[in-house]
């Protein structure tokens, strides 16, 4: 013991080893009374982990070749030990992402996680968003099956969209060549397994110090840094080791259940996971009946389909569809109420966000589908309706009757 | 107002099945992966009438006799009929551990044919297994197509109907119905035998429900041993799910 003691001792005069574990997790206060929603930051974090780690393991026996991508995932599939065990992990694991990166920025809405100082925190947690949704295009298009070329054709051509003479240019240099192809797939592996990763692992870290400097947010949205004992500690906060980490392992688990319940038994999720089209080769000269992007795509799909072409181009349905992303950026500062937590807010607000979530999961429904002239205006007023939530944020402070905040958090 | 948004909530939610399935609905097959007998019959149609002109490249023999339980000898003797024409200069015997690979080039396939003959590894998780039994089971005479015959699940298909010897030869009769423009049309009823094969129409719709099995199962290898190991796995994160809360509750004994 003396000598790992000394060892410890070593190396934190070199390398600060003790002070990261006491500032990180045994030392970092989190509120006491974090509930059912505050599962999701960690969880996120393990599908990364586990992203990554089968991703390796693929990354040993795929073959980033038009001729042979294909196959090889068949193979990975069939003759290479446990295979299909990695391959699915890593399927699911990508819609798993989504799905709890999903409820995780809900909960910040909810809570007004993202309200000062926790603007940078919730600017981070976007990026990782958008990268994520890269790196999930990106991946699509690897296992080189029908949906991945076409889904691929459809998301480049958006490029092509922008005019000025800028769009054709612009997508023949994304793709390398007139249309998708190997040059297309050897790049976006390249994206995939190195770029975004290193990326999205960059963001992380990013996101995390800036968590832990300004402390976390609650369901009550109060700052437990305002009341701090004669020790300095906050008299709401308990330390994240063990409390957290102990609570956590229990979250994990419960997620694993679920995970591998889709991995073990419905691989493909009903064709929402793994789609249908795709165990059918990549061919140019085949375009399916019907493309529909994976599921977490599918709201910002249907608010492109939704708007109308403006002289023949496409180019207002893709600003329509980035600035629904964009404007989360700005959510910091379009929502005004001094107010934290949906607890202490106004019927207005919680009607607001239950109109907003209302759209964005109808907005996913409709974007799974074909459409028709009925889904298309479906679509219309459930877009108009997801940027209306911003545009009410902004107003709505301004006769909100809030319930006074407490000082010290609740159960 | 209150029947027009009933009838565009109706327009938004149903599912276009029909648009999509050309107007026709799949017949329903029951297979039973569990049954090997089964699976290995469908092996048997599979070498002996699909894998002359289609490949199933990402499937092994050997791990197709370990699956089903049949020896490497009974695969080598009874289901290999291909040699590989890649080893010069006069080919050799295909081998127990090979891919199944058809002997036919590419290129002549496509002129016979007039498209790439596709490959059936997994055409059972791109089109369904009711789907592949309705194709099988829907041939009927048509002698405006190349090879005399036209498909019902698959219309104009470029495939001849390769197990005609064992169904027999069905021809369409039709019938004229209204169509949702207002138009008349004629579609068929239904497919009459005129010509009968080696097999009762039973004995040939169980002799298909098998092939289907077996291309079911070669979708996919692995999917018995996924359920099996996946009960197992949540089993043991049921348990460790228990203990992990109950640490957790001990844990958190002092905090209120």
């Amino acid at each position: 013991m003396d000598k790992l003691t000394a060892l410890l001792g070593w190396i934190d005069d070199r390398f600060p080893l003790t002070k990261m574990w006491k500032e990180h997790l045994s030392e970092y206060y989190a509120p006491k009374n974090f509930n059912f929603w505050y599962f999701f930051g960690s969880l996120a974090l393990l599908v990364f982990v586990i992203q990554i780690v089968t991703g390796i393991v693929l990354t040993m026996y795929y073959k980033p070749d038009a001729e042979l991508a294909f196959f090889s995932v068949e193979f990975i599939m069939r003759d290479v030990n446990w295979g299909w065990f990695i391959r699915y992990m890593h399927s699911t694991g990508a819609s798993a992402f989504f799905l709890v990166v999903y409820l995780h920025m809900f909960r910040g809405m909810m809570y007004g996680s993202y309200k000062k100082p926790r603007e940078l925190l919730w600017i981070f947690g976007v990026l990782i968003y958008v990268a994520l949704m890269a790196e999930a295009f990106f991946g699509y298009l690897l296992p080189w099956g029908q949906m991945s070329f076409w889904g691929a054709q459809v998301i480049v051509n958006l490029f092509a969209a922008v005019p000025f003479g800028i769009g054709e240019p612009l997508s023949e240099w994304i793709r390398g060549d007139f249309v998708i192809s190997d040059a297309t797939l050897n790049r976006f592996f390249a994206f995939h397994v190195i770029a975004l990763p290193f990326v999205l692992a960059a963001l992380v870290v990013v996101h995390i110090i800036a968590l832990h400097e300004v402390g976390s947010n609650n369901p009550d949205g109060i700052e437990i840094k305002k009341n701090k004992g004669p020790d300095g500690i906050p008299l709401d906060g308990i330390p994240f080791h063990p409390y957290y980490t102990v609570k956590d392992i229990v979250g994990v688990v419960v997620f694993l259940i679920f995970f591998f319940a889709v991995v073990f038994f419905a691989p493909e999720m009903g064709g929402y996971f793994i789609e249908p089209p795709n165990f059918e080769q990549a061919d140019p000269l085949k375009t399916p009946e019907h493309i529909a992007p994976v599921w977490y795509f599918t709201p910002f799909y249907a608010m492109l389909r939704a708007v109308p072409p403006l002289l023949g181009s496409q180019f207002p349905g893709v600003i329509v569809m980035g600035a629904a992303i964009i404007v989360l950026f700005f959510l910091p500062w379009i929502d005004r109420s001094p107010v934290k937590s949906i607890r202490y807010r106004g019927l207005c607000f919680k009607l607001a966000l239950a109109v907003f979530v209302v759209s964005f999961v109808a907005l996913g429904y409709l974007g799974v589908l074909p459409s028709t002239p009925g889904r298309t205006l479906a679509a219309q007023i459930f877009t108009f309706l997801y940027f209306a939530y911003f545009v009410a944020l902004w107003f709505i402070p301004k006769f909100e009757k809030t319930k006074p905040v407490p000082e010290r958090v609740t159960d | 107002m209150k029947k027009i948004i009933v009838a565009f909530l109706l327009s938004v939610i149903t599912a276009p099945a029909l648009a999509a399935g050309g107007g026709m609905h799949n017949l329903d097959v029951d297979i039973d992966l569990n049954n090997k007998a089964s699976l290995q019959r469908g092996a048997k149609l599979f070498t002996n009438y699909c894998l002359s002109c289609h490949s199933a490249k990402a499937m092994r023999y050997n791990r197709m006799a370990e699956d089903l339980g049949m020896s490497e000898k009974q695969v080598l003797e009874n289901l290999i009929f291909t040699a590989d024409y890649s080893k010069k200069p006069h080919g050799e015997p295909t081998k127990i551990g090979s891919l199944m690979d058809v002997a036919m080039r590419t290129s002549d396939t496509k002129q016979w044919f007039g498209t790439k003959i596709p490959d059936l590894s997994v055409v059972s998780r791109a089109r369904g297994a009711d789907w592949l039994y309705t194709y099988l089971m829907t041939f009927y005479i048509d002698e405006s197509r190349p090879y005399g015959v036209n498909n019902q699940r698959f219309p104009n298909v470029g495939m001849p109907h390769v197990m005609w010897e064992l169904q027999g030869l069905k021809k369409a009769v039709y019938k004229t119905v209204k169509g949702h423009d207002g138009k008349e049309k004629k579609v068929i009823e239904k497919l009459e035998m005129v010509k009968p094969g080696k097999l009762t129409e039973a004995e040939y719709a169980d002799a298909m429900r098998d092939l289907v099995a077996f291309m079911v199962y070669m979708g996919e290898p692995a999917q018995q041993t996924r359920k099996t190991v996946g009960l197992w796995v949540i089993l043991f994160l049921m348990i460790f799910g228990v203990l992990s809360y109950a640490l957790k509750k001990e844990f958190w004994k002092d905090i209120h």
